[in-house]
């Protein structure tokens, strides 16, 4: 059986020679938590060495990094870059050149377009855009089933030799218990995670937030946290009885972290992923009823959030991932009730979580970039490393200049951001993506331009 | 105060004691039988409904034209908005026209507030969605005020469909804000979680209702069944229908309309002397001649476009 791990990038970028001075590598897998030069030679880290040791060979540019921060690479499992069909939205491009911004050397995109990723065709077609047009390693989910419609099964064999990551309906749950069944079970000949959306829609209802005290005052719909967690506690039931390998997006509640500690507690092959908005803001905010914050799932309480953080710290929830949503602008500007969901997250989590948890001392930088950079190993990426004879995949970080989101626009398409107009610190400055230099800010451009 | 009227949230004590003592001098204008004054003569006001509505949108207008305001009317049906025209194109539209207010109703939470910034004009919400009504609660708390003098201590009772109800939501507040006590009262499945977290009690039994000082009855529509929210009207009806008989002598009775007879109100109870229905109708031109007048009689005239 094939087990492909393939990522796309374009190509026509050269393999990036550079040198950074004096960069202090926080690499969460290895020892390193320290200054060091580090040099990268046609796309690979060619040396690590004591800060101002090393020269320059004549073809590197070089960075003075000034003690900012180098980390492997974060990366997404979880991003919507809607092509094909709502390039008006983000594409491919775009929504890479987004990542990059945010310090994302791999995204893997779902499938949720249109049309829908359900059939080899397709994704020939995106790896060939992607290889024109894709600023960093872009890895494919296919749907589970057939235009997402939650009743046949995608050609999920041919989809994974044809080298789709996994599989997820994202953006619908798979409604049936007997079609996922089903998948779980194909699962056994074709392999690739299967990634779930959970939502029970008879619960969520016409809900447009959380139910809770702020849905009461707003007289607005609410998704009650159960619609997640009672979906969260039945399929991890049909994992556990079919042996199945099953992940949980974007978990929003307390419900469902308990739901997936007590899969993993009984051995159950689950994982389970939360996002930057969902450990950082609350349904306070749906107060203002600004369609920025309105996203699937919802914001939910301060409890709930309390519990995600737990939950990623003590690693019951594995990763990070930002389901970066990006909607048009007309689309966005309407009453809230019918705005529709999400938000885009790319270029906005790592700020938003080093702001709003490592600062205030909630979580350490160490656990954040290691789940930032959890999120492709449960799909078979390799995990980014800065270390000696590794490809060059490190973004440079400056944690200690505040900016304000999206104080000079975004590289996505759309500026649905739920930070838009914070003050954030962990601005970043650098991205060296599959071994090409992905991302550059003017400091670093002004910088480069002074030395060559 | 605001520019804008887009919540009861808006609006402290003082404020809405201030727009009630309007509201007098105006419902005195209101029984001349030259039933007009200069105020907003000159200025330009547009009702902008998205929904159907009766009493709303005719006491607007009725407000605006004993104003001396001009008056320009849009409903959805037959209009642009019926091609399709995003509301914030509608308004840009309309704000060409340099109205001094537009007054919307919207089936949607929060349109009243993306309406204030994007225009120049005030903006008053009359009804976003399920979230607030904010000049019906001020001219029940004007009913009344006027019959009982002040509603401060005064136990009043909400009974019926709380969950869609944008009134029970700004009524909740205006009636606190006044110094009042308030229960909400209805079905369970009728009862929004966590709605005690506005400041009121809530109970799915009308036992206690005979502490109440005010009964206000909420409109059931019948559309709730098929969505499984109660069994049948019939059920309703014999568990929450407020007759003459569940009221105790002095108690008041009020209803936001349009009522729904022998559903959520018998026939006899709407016909008592208890019932202040009609005087809401009635308060509701003069409260709205407040609104307007406090939010646009202070500001310089807008100047025309040259």
């Amino acid at each position: 059986m094939a087990t492909p791990t393939i990522v796309i990038q374009r190509e026509d970028a050269p393999l990036a020679t550079l040198l950074i001075r004096a960069a202090h590598v926080l690499d969460p897998r290895g020892d390193l938590d320290e200054p060091r030069d580090i040099l990268i030679r046609k796309g690979r880290i060619a040396e690590l060495a004591a800060p101002g040791t090393l020269a320059a060979p004549d073809d590197a540019a070089v960075i003075e990094a000034d003690g900012r921060h180098a980390f492997p690479a974060f990366v997404d499992p979880h991003v919507h870059l809607r092509t094909p069909g709502q390039e008006y939205k983000e594409d491919l491009g775009s929504g890479t050149a987004a990542a990059a911004a945010g310090g994302f050397g791999t995204v893997i995109a779902m499938p949720n377009t249109d049309p829908v990723l359900d059939d080899e065709s397709v994704l020939r077609s995106l790896f060939e855009a992607a290889s024109r047009e894709a600023n960093v390693p872009t890895g494919f989910l296919a749907a589970i089933t057939a235009g997402l419609r939650g009743e046949g099964l995608t050609e999920m064999a041919a989809l994974r030799d044809a080298g789709a990551l996994g599989f997820t309906d994202d953006g619908r749950p798979v409604v049936s218990a007997g079609v996922l069944r089903k998948a779980l079970q194909y699962q056994r000949l074709s392999g690739g995670v299967i990634a779930l959306h959970e939502e029970d829609p008879a619960l969520s209802g016409l809900g447009v937030m959380h139910e809770g005290a702020v849905s009461a005052r707003l007289g607005l719909a609410g998704i009650p946290s159960l619609s997640e967690s009672t979906m969260v506690a039945r399929d991890a039931a049909l994992a556990r009885y079919e042996d199945a390998r099953v992940h949980f997006q974007h978990l929003s509640c307390v419900e469902s972290v308990e739901a997936l500690a007590a899969a993993k507690a009984a051995g159950i092959r689950v994982t389970g992923e939360v996002t930057p908005h969902h450990l950082t803001l609350t349904e306070d905010l749906v107060h203002t009823l600004d369609s920025r914050f309105k996203m699937n799932p919802p914001l939910r309480s301060e409890a709930d959030r309390r519990a995600l953080i737990e939950a990623l710290r003590s690693g019951v929830i594995d990763c990070v991932a930002t389901d970066h949503a990006p909607h048009a602008r007309h689309e966005k500007e309407v009453p809230f009730e019918q705005a529709p969901m999400g938000t885009t997250g790319l270029e906005t989590a790592f700020p938003a979580l080093f702001t709003e948890l490592v600062m205030p001392g909630v979580l350490d930088l160490r656990t954040v970039v290691e789940r930032l950079t959890a999120g492709g190993a449960l799909y078979g990426l390799p995990v980014p490393r800065i270390a000696p004879d590794e490809a060059a995949c490190l973004t440079l970080v400056d944690l200690d200049t505040a900016f304000e989101v999206g104080e000079h626009g975004y590289h996505s398409r759309s500026a649905n951001c739920c930070f838009h107009g914070r003050a954030l610190y962990g601005r970043v400055e650098l991205t060296v993506a599959g071994g090409r230099l992905a991302f550059q800010s003017d400091v670093v451009s002004k910088q480069v331009l002074g030395i060559r | 105060m605001n520019r804008h009227l887009v919540s009861i949230e808006d609006l402290g004590r003082a404020d809405i004691e201030r727009i009630l003592d309007r509201a007098e001098s105006f419902a005195e204008v209101s029984g001349r039988e030259i039933k007009k004054v200069p105020a907003l003569r000159g200025r330009t006001i547009v009702n902008l409904f998205y929904e159907a509505s009766t009493r709303t949108s005719s006491s607007f207008e009725l407000a605006a034209k004993r104003l001396s305001a001009d008056v320009v009317s849009i409903r959805s049906a037959g209009s642009s908005v019926d091609k399709g025209e995003s509301l914030r194109d509608t308004v840009q539209t309309l704000s060409a026209y340099d109205p001094a207010a537009i007054v919307i109703r919207s089936p949607h939470a929060g349109a009243a507030r993306l309406v204030a910034g994007w225009t120049e004009a005030s903006v008053i919400n009359a009804g976003d969605g399920k979230h607030e009504h904010p000049t019906q609660a001020l001219l029940d708390v004007f009913t009344l005020r006027r019959r009982l003098g002040s509603i401060d201590g005064t136990n009043i009772w909400i009974v019926g469909d709380v969950l869609h109800s944008r009134v029970a939501r700004s009524d909740i507040q205006a009636f606190r804000r006044m110094g009042a006590t308030v229960t909400v009262c209805g079905p369970p499945t009728l009862l929004p979680r966590q709605i005690e977290t506005l400041g009121c009690a809530a109970t799915p039994s009308l036992d206690g209702l005979e502490a109440a000082d005010v009964v206000y009855v909420l409109r059931m529509q019948r559309e709730r069944m098929q969505d499984a929210y109660v069994p049948s009207l019939r059920e309703y009806a014999e568990r929450y229908q407020i007759g003459a008989s569940r009221l105790r002598p002095g108690q008041l009775l009020m209803h936001p309309g349009p009522v729904n007879r022998g559903v959520e109100l018998s026939a006899d109870a709407i016909d008592s002397p208890q019932a202040l229905i009609g005087e809401q109708v009635k308060s509701g031109v003069a409260v709205r001649m407040a609104v307007l007048y406090e939010l646009l009689a202070g500001s310089p005239v807008l100047q025309a476009v040259a």
